[in-house]
């Protein structure tokens, strides 16, 4: 465990700890638990104006530029971001929703064959147990996140270097 | 045009992987050897190039510890190495860090929309919580 995490909140308990496992080739799995009730934390999972403040962590220098949410199945969303000068959009569509309790969605912006997520909400006596499943394309498409991901640069960045270099 | 700094620094290690990733061909072999482990015949002929020049490559990306190379009898078989394996776990460990940061920051989210409920569930508005 990282001291790192330990901010010293006053009057709050230390934080419930976070699993990540990959599940498979193409699958991660994320839990955690929240000290509220299922219905509230889909609000802070699906209303902008709240995903806005926990989505992207101060810590990372991302901030929202745009976010427009369509919760119902078949809706989209879009997401901009703006990371050191430049702008990132993510978009994708709600491909099945269950309020309270269930939320899948797309993501769309590479195009064909994105990764698929999907969030349960579990209530458990007032506490809410999030299950994130992260299905990738194909393991290559999850390896490469990883290699990339590591290094801090994505293909097309490298894509990018490949063609500045043969100028 | 094949060049990669060698150290043993962090630095020289990261150029090095950097240098190695940097080429779409190399990319594209890791992500060959990633399917099934092959030689480098093998692999000349996927990305139609000649034998030394994919020897050259996977000179590279061995440097790098992203690929292995044994030689059985007369042929020289590649797969993924090591490397591989420390950068999915580096991965996990940015992608625990995003997840912790966010969750954190989402834990005081939930707390104000419960204290905004008590609160409205209570006419008086004001009274604070303990």
């Amino acid at each position: 465990m990282e001291t790192k995490m330990d901010t010293g909140k006053e009057n709050k308990p230390s934080a419930n700890p976070t699993t990540i496992e990959r599940k498979s080739d193409r699958e991660l799995v994320v839990t955690r638990t929240f000290n509220g009730p299922a219905r509230l934390v889909f609000e802070a999972w699906t209303k902008p104006e709240l995903i806005q403040r926990w989505w992207t962590p101060k810590s990372m220098g991302i901030t929202f530029v745009a976010c427009e949410t369509d919760v119902r199945t078949g809706g989209g969303y879009r997401f901009v971001f703006s990371y050191q000068g430049s702008e990132m959009a993510f978009f994708g569509k709600y491909l099945e929703v269950i309020p309270g309790s269930r939320l899948v969605w797309s993501n769309e912006e590479g195009g064909e064959g994105g990764t698929v997520t999907t969030v349960t909400f579990e209530d458990k006596a007032g506490e809410t147990l999030v299950l994130i499943h992260e299905l990738y394309a194909s393991k290559t498409a999850l390896d490469e996140a990883m290699a990339t991901g590591a290094i801090g640069w994505s293909a097309e960045q490298f894509d990018q270097l490949d063609s500045l270099l043969t100028m | 045009m094949v060049q990669y700094t060698q150290g043993r620094s962090t630095q020289g290690r990261f150029d090095v992987s950097f240098a190695a990733l940097s080429d779409a061909t190399r990319r594209g072999v890791l992500e060959q050897l990633g399917r099934a482990d092959a030689s480098i015949t093998d692999l000349a002929e996927k990305f139609d190039m000649s034998l030394t020049g994919m020897k050259k490559h996977v000179v590279v990306l061995e440097h790098a510890r992203l690929v292995t190379t044994a030689k059985v009898g007369r042929v020289r078989t590649c797969k993924l190495g090591p490397r591989r394996l420390e950068e999915e776990a580096a991965w996990l460990h940015k992608y625990r860090q995003l997840w912790d940061a966010r969750f954190n920051a989402l834990d005081q989210v939930i707390e104000e929309l419960k204290q905004k409920e008590t609160g409205n569930g209570n006419k008086d508005g004001h009274r604070k919580r303990k």
